[in-house]
């Protein structure tokens, strides 16, 4: 098992801790949120989504409609990847502005942003379409972001004599995203689009059924079934309706992860011998159909041979840019224009979310400040507890090709099912142990992020030289001997790769996990995630956007500050070469 | 005027200039280059490496834009990547992920030929370089040399008039490169490509020296065309020819010449920071000496190269530390040993560490580094100070000769460095 990890170093490696730029970027975030909430507040009388039935015959149906929404979620996804992580990684000027503003939209909790998508949505469409559409951006926006910074960086790492060969070639653009930019980023993009639809999963069921106002949306699907089981404590359906979820997964891990998996093995740029490549059954049905041939032969490759022409015409007439990146290039005259006029909308609106927090009273403040140290404290827990069982197993399957073969299968497929869907039926079951719901929502957070972790420490121990490993044999250290002046040095870089990540998503797992509605109920602990899901259900706007922008200034502090000090750390000293 | 005796002049690069700017500072790989391409010409690019050559490659393709100066072709301005030039690449740049067949065709699928077309063309330049039998095989299943016999189909796919070439070989096994060199110079010499001029980068003398009919010799820092040579040996050559052998006697001294002259005009100059440290490995040095003693103290520089299994870029910074160390120096294509030279060479190890310590406290940056710590009360100093020092002086330079440096301060056991504090320290006590 050899995952390509997302490498947010990438990002930490490069800039100071805090630029305009984050200044800028966080001012802009505070002027959105504002104006659409702004706006929610004048939203009309309530609206009731349709009843949802919790009939099993309902399942498939609601399944159906569930993939759909992700689906649907998921093209949008990769056509703003491709779109803007190729922007980011062509142009300096566009990076500079691109990286950090995809680095604060990861770190906003999934509710925030839904004032804004809602009604955004609201003035164009109508009302049942609004909802419908508002639904899919929210699930888009827990799956774009590492989607777009692993087609980035790919983009970047293109060997830079293969670009050369492309325009010496004369290849047109769209030839050239073909046969170069999309191959060399593919593996990327499949293991990341394997964790942008378990992300997908993890948040469908706030995406499916959410309070703005007093509107309460309740779209028809898998997530809003199980939240509705949930709420009405119908452990039958829970179970049922987390079994279907389950099949589900199992069923895209079989019929379109493993395949696409397999057929990206042509675009490794070294196979070393003895790896396991990952293959796929249903590929070899694929490839042995007859349908599927005659319509390649037919119909792909005569559109593609009829686009190529296509581009080869327009492209003849046009001299070929040379692929250097121009440092000294300067944005035209006019897009100056638009970038001043737009940063001036900007700082105002920031100005106006400014005035507009002024009013919230200093004891909300408080409890904010409050509930970031306990939420801080929950995120703390989680990650050591997921290290405390990741790092040994990790190890074990990296140390051990035969361990991995078992134990492979059973990984990819719980680490993408989404334990929110089964955090209803233990908290049923906890909800009268003191403490219930903290210990359960640190579980739940643990389980939404350990997946990075122990990914990374595979591949990390998987990177470990042989001779190294040799080397260590025959000293006959002890065990704790091997660990310290091996093992853990070793692993060091992929750890903290892992724990970024680990402990963005942790942060952003506390929505669901620190107010849940369960049995008629609502439970809800002390913490941001609580205070942000309070808040965006009764509609306190102020509160609501205090909250996020809180939130969001502290989960870049903590990577600016602290986890991009132990990437320096990690890339000067315990790099292996 | 256009000269009836003489053949058209394909490519002309004038007074070109190349600037990589960085946040601070502005460092020049290339300035004041001329060179002209006739049609019929084989031009080999020689030089250190850090001299530009790939760079000049890459301008004259259009893959790089120069800073400033003209680069024209068949005498018009070029603009944007050039459509008479291609690339054949060390590193192959092969896509990895298209078979054979599917990369020689790629640069005709852009043109927009249709498939059967493109099928047939792409085949017989396959068959031309001799893999027939390897169409469908992907480029990691084939073997070095193979995988060049791609790159060049790949480039002749294009009908290049102009087809440069950025060191094609030197990726290669001693014996593939040799066997492609004479293919190569059979299809030029043959003219069984439509091909009109050939530009190749290289770093190895005897390369340039048996492909080219002219060599362009060029100097670092910044990168600048030394001298342009004819070459008027009758091919087939023949490396075991006296003939051939005075000529490559001839490069080399051009070579390794112009690098001690400079070393030499540096060294002179009463600019304290300016004066540059000798770069090469102090082993290196050691093992030098060495040979030069053993051979009675005269060698020449092509055979010290060969016999060393170094190359020019291997060899000269290791010239450059003795002469510089004052324990050999160059005469034309010979080094010669000095007297502290053979003492150097005979002497035990803590000997050599002393008369180097000596030697190098006669820099300027090794004597202030060395000042600067002896005055320290703990005798530790920030790296980031003198740093601090060095950068308005030599620019992006600091960080390497501070490097240098440290590895010379180490080896004479002056200072040391700790890379976990990041000072620079003494020994006391």
């Amino acid at each position: 098992m050899a995952p390509r990890i997302l490498d947010f170093g990438a990002r930490l490696r490069t800039g100071r801790a805090f630029s305009s730029g984050d200044a800028l970027i966080l001012c802009l975030l505070a002027a959105l949120l504002y104006a659409g909430l702004r706006l929610a507040i004048r939203a009309p009388a309530e609206v009731r989504g349709p009843q949802l039935s919790l009939s099993l015959w309902a399942l498939p149906w609601y399944a159906l409609l569930s993939t759909a929404r992700m689906a649907a979620a998921y093209v949008l996804s990769l056509a703003f990847s491709l779109a803007y992580g190729g922007a980011a990684a062509r142009s300096r000027s566009a990076e500079r502005l691109l990286l950090p503003v995809l680095d604060v939209l990861q770190s906003v909790p999934i509710l925030s942003f839904l004032p804004i998508v809602l009604l955004g949505l609201s003035a164009l469409l109508p009302e049942a379409i609004a909802a419908e559409a508002a639904s899919i951006v929210l699930i888009f926006t827990s799956q774009a972001w590492n989607l777009t910074y692993s087609y980035y960086q790919s983009s970047t790492l293109v060997p830079q004599e293969l670009r050369e060969a492309a325009a010496v070639a004369r290849l047109p653009a769209s030839l050239r995203f073909r046969t170069l930019e999309l191959p060399f980023a593919a593996i990327g993009l499949v293991w990341n689009s394997i964790m942008s639809w378990a992300g997908g999963w993890f948040f469908l069921m706030a995406a499916e059924s959410f309070t703005v106002g007093v509107r309460d949306y309740r779209l028809p699907g898998l997530g809003s079934y199980l939240q509705a089981a949930a709420g009405a404590g119908d452990q039958r359906a829970l179970v049922a309706g987390a079994l279907t979820l389950v099949l589900l997964v199992v069923a895209l891990d079989q019929l379109v992860w493993r395949p696409l998996l397999a057929f990206c093995v042509r675009f490794k740029l070294d196979v070393v011998a003895g790896e396991d490549l990952p293959t796929s059954w249903f590929l070899v049905v694929l490839r042995r159909s007859a349908v599927v041939r005659l319509c390649g032969q037919h119909l792909v490759r005569p559109l593609l041979a009829a686009l190529d022409a296509r581009a080869a015409r327009r492209a003849a007439e046009r001299p070929v840019d040379s692929p250097e990146r121009d440092p000294t290039a300067r944005a035209s005259p006019v897009l100056r224009v638009v970038v001043v006029l737009l940063l001036g909308g900007v700082v105002y609106g920031g100005l106006r979310a400014v005035v507009f927090l002024l009013d919230l009273p200093v004891g909300d403040w408080f409890e904010i400040g409050v509930a970031l140290l306990a939420t801080g404290g929950r995120v703390l827990c989680s990650l050591v507890l997921a290290l405390l069982w990741t790092v040994p197993l990790g190890v074990a399957i990296g140390l051990s090709p035969r361990l991995a073969r078992i134990v492979q299968p059973v990984v990819s497929v719980a680490a993408s099912f989404p334990a929110t869907a089964l955090f209803p039926a233990v908290l049923l079951a906890l909800a009268h142990v003191p403490g219930g719901l903290d210990l359960g929502a640190v579980g739940l957070m643990s389980l939404g992020t350990q997946w990075y972790l122990l990914f990374n420490v595979v591949a990390g121990t998987n990177a470990i030289p042989q001779d190294l490993l040799q080397t260590t044999r025959l000293l006959q250290l002890s065990r704790v001997q091997r660990w310290r002046t091996l093992l853990l040095p070793a692993l060091f870089p992929y750890l903290v790769t892992g724990c970024i990540t680990a402990a963005g998503g942790a942060w952003n797992a506390s929505i669901v996990a620190e107010r849940v509605h369960v049995g008629g109920e609502v439970l809800s602990t002390t913490g941001i995630g609580a205070l942000i899901a309070g808040a965006s259900d009764v509609s306190d706007d102020r509160l609501l956007l205090a909250a996020t922008l809180s939130l969001v200034a502290v989960v870049l502090l903590f990577n600016r500050l602290f986890w991009r000090r132990l990437y320096r750390l990690a890339e000067t000293r315990y790099r292996m070469e | 005027m256009p000269d009836p005796d003489r053949p058209a002049a394909l490519l002309a690069v004038r007074n070109v200039a190349k600037c990589y700017r960085t946040n601070a500072s502005t460092y020049t790989a290339l300035a004041n280059v001329d060179l002209e391409i006739r049609e019929g010409e084989f031009v080999c690019l020689l030089g250190p490496s850090g001299c530009g050559k790939s760079t000049l490659l890459r301008i004259v393709t259009g893959l790089q834009r120069q800073t400033s100066g003209e680069v024209r072709y068949r005498d018009q301005e070029l603009v944007g990547v050039n459509p008479h030039a291609t690339i054949v690449f060390q590193s192959f740049a092969l896509y990895p992920w298209l078979t054979v067949l599917e990369n020689v065709a790629l640069p005709l699928r852009a043109r927009g030929i249709a498939g059967g077309l493109r099928q047939a063309r792409a085949l017989e330049l396959i068959d031309l370089v001799g893999l027939h039998g390897f169409e469908s095989a992907y480029p990691r299943e084939l073997s070095g040399g193979m995988r060049q016999k791609v790159g060049f189909a790949r480039a002749l796919a294009s009908e290049p008039e102009l087809l440069c070439l950025d060191e094609p070989f030197s990726a290669l096994d001693v014996l593939s490169a040799e066997a492609l060199r004479g293919e190569l110079l059979e299809l030029w010499i043959g003219r069984k490509i439509p091909t009109k001029a050939i530009l190749m980068v290289t770093h190895n003398i005897e390369e340039a020296v048996l492909l080219g009919s002219r060599i362009v010799i060029m100097g670092k820092d910044p990168g600048h065309v030394i001298a342009s040579l004819e070459l008027s040996l009758r091919q087939p050559r023949v490396r075991t020819d006296t003939a051939f052998q005075s000529v490559v006697d001839k490069v080399y001294a051009l070579v390794a010449g112009s690098g001690m002259a400079e070393a030499e005009a540096k060294a002179a100059a009463r600019v304290p920071m300016a004066r540059p440290l000798p770069s090469g490995r102090p082993n290196a040095v050691a093992g030098l000496t060495e040979r030069l003693a053993q051979e009675g103290g005269r060698m020449d520089l092509s055979r010290l190269g060969k016999e060393l299994g170094l190359s020019l870029d291997e060899l000269l910074p290791v010239v450059e530390s003795a002469a510089m160390l004052g324990f050999a120096k160059v005469e034309q294509d010979d080094l010669l040993l000095a007297p502290l030279g053979r003492t150097f060479a005979e002497a035990s190890i803590p000997a050599r560490k002393e008369i180097v310590a000596a030697r190098v406290l006669r820099n300027p940056t090794m004597g202030w580094i060395h000042e600067t710590l002896q005055e320290d009360d703990n005798g530790r100093v920030a790296a980031e100070y003198f740093l601090d020092r060095l950068r308005p002086t030599i620019g992006d330079a600091a960080q390497g000769q501070l490097d240098e440096a440290i590895r010379w301060g180490r080896y004479a056991e002056l200072f040391s460095y700790d890379d976990d504090t990041r000072e620079v320290y003494q020994e006391r006590g």
